[in-house]
């Protein structure tokens, strides 16, 4: 069972970029109860914004504690114009439609933000290398983190902090709050509803843009299509979490990271599971996870403590 | 409320992930129609099937261009008299419905007489009925799984299914095989760990490695799958890191391999990752990083650059212009495209010059007999519509590139 830290080490680093994606997931049906099925090609945005101006703006050979801060703040901005654009474009102008139409209309902006990608974005058609961290692996005991998982070590407590610091202590925050519980008493209170949806849009693309800088960085690799398949996991972390909370979400993708490493390490020692406990069957133990979870605990681990509404 | 509303979650998520997976499997081969019958002479097309998009996308492209250069190389030389050659290149994406799609379309345009592809043989078990139904010759120059030419039944008794799908690549039959020989006999590791993602290539090639290997006196001391749509292979490397395991065998290909290659090194099991042709491609080596240096894979014939009937193919792709590698099937591309060609002559020379109406028929009964020296080397095809040529190759990545180790014919198990 030696193996047991390195394991929780992998699911808690697999699970801290879950939850980044899963915060604006979490936000945005928090406030406006929509699912924005295109946050993962966000997520995916943000790391080709981080990309290009490693590879497009910045000389050759740029050492990377100079690159990273300024491809951060690439993928934060390009992550955020796309989020903020399709809230204003494509969600905005069905805010009193019924709920089914805003949530096609994200589906197709998911393929769109795709194919396009696909269709313009440089070599893009597989996948492209992503500058990795130089210097070894740091070994603690018998835990073994990689150059490119520092980032996220460091990023995903560091994010979570500021977002409880501004949730809970700006005005901006406390007008969160208020819109998440009741959107027209908020505005009769003053509380410009307007701009905190397009708030919480961009909180949420910010973060996205973090765990796409992180994805990048720990598999030195993307591609057009990453946003789909962890776009869907960090919806499942928010689900799991209790969606409309925050902390929920980080939460939810913690715990679903480690269940997916735990049940590729352990399953298949049990006896008469070893058919079940390959890798390729980690999602669906976790997708088991959610189900049980729904069916014992319908409004999530923690809850919704954001949104009341639904 | 709440219920509702946690139904419309679910009824979404099904949705989007329905939606999603569609239209990854949309044709976007635009070219339709024929040109047959014009003017004097008749035109006659050759269709490529291959992953010209997405995380194959190179060697789809290698094949596309290699056969576009055997197309117009047989134009050049106006090989068959009053028959100009015309390809036509759709994309199957890697997925079996696509290349089932491309397959259908390719009946329907009478030019068409021969079909090079697919790559996966996933995407050609799904095609090969409807071109055996249309009696439309399909060469592949990649496929490997066994069952394509010998039946699901290959190892007790081999009865070939269709009578129109050809290959020139060499079978997973020989190939995990002769990897399991090298790694035990030469590189003297006796403790394996075998991967694989459990696609038709994949875990065809791994037990096929792994039946050869336990035959030979090692020992397999792990098994896993990957889920090949995942990036994320911490959880494996660390159970391969503390497995004990000398070498990782893993069939499958590049996109997941280069990946699951760094991420074992990275763990801290510094053992190289062996793999089959699938690995062979030269983003392998960019995916999985600078510690990829030692990692092996076979692939199928002898490397096209040693071989002189190989150097006049190199010349002419480089003078050909080509933007993309002619990657790992290049030379077989060529060849499987030239065994259509040679049919296609031989048809027209038989019935006085021009194309008989059953030509569908008489190219594919063609195919079976053609022999030529091709650019792999001789080219004609057994009883089952194998390749007769079993030469193979091992790789190792040296310096940032891949380097021929060794080749040899497997001798028997």
């Amino acid at each position: 069972m030696n193996e047991l830290p390195q394991q929780l080490v992998n699911g808690l680093l697999l699970g801290s970029m879950y939850g980044l994606v899963a915060i604006g997931y979490t936000m945005v049906y928090g406030i406006v109860q929509l699912i924005n099925f295109a946050h993962g090609e966000i997520f995916m945005t943000g790391a080709f914004g981080a990309l290009t101006v490693y590879a497009y703006i910045l000389p050759d050979g740029t050492s990377m504690w100079v690159a990273l801060p300024l491809m951060l703040i690439g993928a934060i901005v390009v992550a955020v114009t796309v989020a903020v654009g399709a809230e204003r474009f494509a969600y905005r102008p069905l805010r009193t439609a019924p709920r089914l139409a805003p949530l096609i209309t994200a589906i197709g902006l998911s393929l769109a933000l795709q194919q396009a990608v696909w269709a313009w974005y440089p070599e893009a058609k597989s996948a492209r290398t992503f500058p990795t961290i130089p210097g070894g692996p740091f070994t603690i005991g018998n835990v073994t983190i990689q150059t490119g998982d520092i980032f996220l070590v460091v990023a995903a407590p560091l994010s979570m902090a500021f977002l409880a610091y501004f949730v809970m202590r700006t005005r901006t925050g406390r007008g969160m709050q208020a819109t998440a519980q009741d959107p027209d008493t908020a505005k009769l209170m003053g509380v410009n509803t307007d701009r905190i949806i397009v708030i919480a849009f961009a909180l949420g693309a910010a973060f996205a843009a973090v765990g796409g800088v992180a994805y990048g960085l720990k598999y030195g690799q993307i591609d057009f299509k990453m946003g789909f398949l962890l776009g869907l996991k960090a919806f499942t972390a928010a689900v799991l979490g209790g969606i409309g909370n925050i902390y929920g979400a980080m939460l939810g993708g913690l715990v679903l990271g480690v269940a997916e490493a735990l049940s590729t390490a352990y399953i298949a020692d049990i006896p008469g599971m070893d058919k079940f406990g390959s890798q390729s069957w980690a999602d669906v133990w976790a997708f088991i996870l959610l189900i049980l979870v729904l069916l014992f605990r319908p409004q999530g681990l923690l809850g919704e403590r954001v949104a009341d509404r639904a | 409320m709440r219920q509702r509303s946690l139904i419309a979650i679910t009824a979404a998520l099904a949705a989007g992930a329905l939606t999603l997976t569609a239209c990854g499997s949309r044709d976007s081969g635009g070219d339709k129609g024929s040109d047959s019958g014009k003017g004097g002479g008749t035109t006659v097309t050759i269709g490529i099937d291959a992953p010209l998009t997405g995380d194959l996308s190179a060697l789809g492209l290698g094949i596309k261009n290699s056969v576009d250069l055997a197309v117009n190389t047989a134009n050049k030389q106006n090989l068959v008299k009053g028959v100009t050659f015309k390809m036509v290149a759709k994309d199957d994406q890697a997925q079996p419905s696509s290349g089932q799609q491309n397959a259908s379309a390719f009946v329907s345009d009478s030019s068409v007489l021969g079909v090079v592809g697919p790559l996966n043989s996933s995407v050609a078990q799904s095609m090969q009925k409807v071109f055996d139904d249309a009696k439309l010759v399909e060469v592949s120059p990649a496929n490997t799984n066994p069952a394509l030419t010998q039946g699901t039944d290959w190892q007790k008794t081999k009865s070939r299914p269709y009578k129109s799908y050809f290959r020139t690549a060499t079978t997973d039959a020989i190939q995990g095989p002769f990897a399991a020989q090298y790694v035990f006999n030469k590189a003297k590791k006796t403790k394996v760990f075998v991967i694989d993602d459990k696609k038709t290539y994949g875990a065809g090639l791994a037990a096929t490695f792994t039946s050869e290997f336990t035959k030979l006196g090692g020992k397999v001391v792990g098994t896993e799958h990957i889920n090949p749509d995942t990036k994320d292979f911490s959880a494996v490397a660390t159970k391969v890191k503390n497995s004990g395991a000398e070498v990782v065998y893993y069939g499958g290909e590049y996109p997941q391999a280069g990946p699951l290659s760094k991420q074992i090194k990275a763990a801290g099991a510094n053992i190289p990752l062996i793999g089959g042709d699938g690995v062979y491609d030269p983003t392998y080596i960019k995916l999985a990083g600078s510690s990829a240096t030692g990692d092996l894979a076979t692939s199928v014939g002898a490397p096209v650059e040693t071989l002189a009937s190989a150097k006049e193919f190199v010349a002419n792709y480089k003078a050909g212009g080509y933007k993309e590698d002619y990657a790992a099937y290049g030379g077989y591309s060529y060849d499987s495209a030239w065994a259509i060609i040679e049919a296609v002559k031989k048809v027209v020379d038989d019935n006085g010059g021009k194309l008989p109406s059953d030509a569908r028929a008489k190219v594919t009964a063609a195919v079976q007999n053609v022999s030529f020296d091709g650019v792999t080397g001789k080219v004609s095809f057994d009883e089952y519509g194998d390749a007769t040529n079993k030469q193979l190759t091992v790789y190792s990545v040296t310096g940032g590139a891949w380097k021929a180790v060794e080749s040899g014919t497997y001798a028997g198990g």
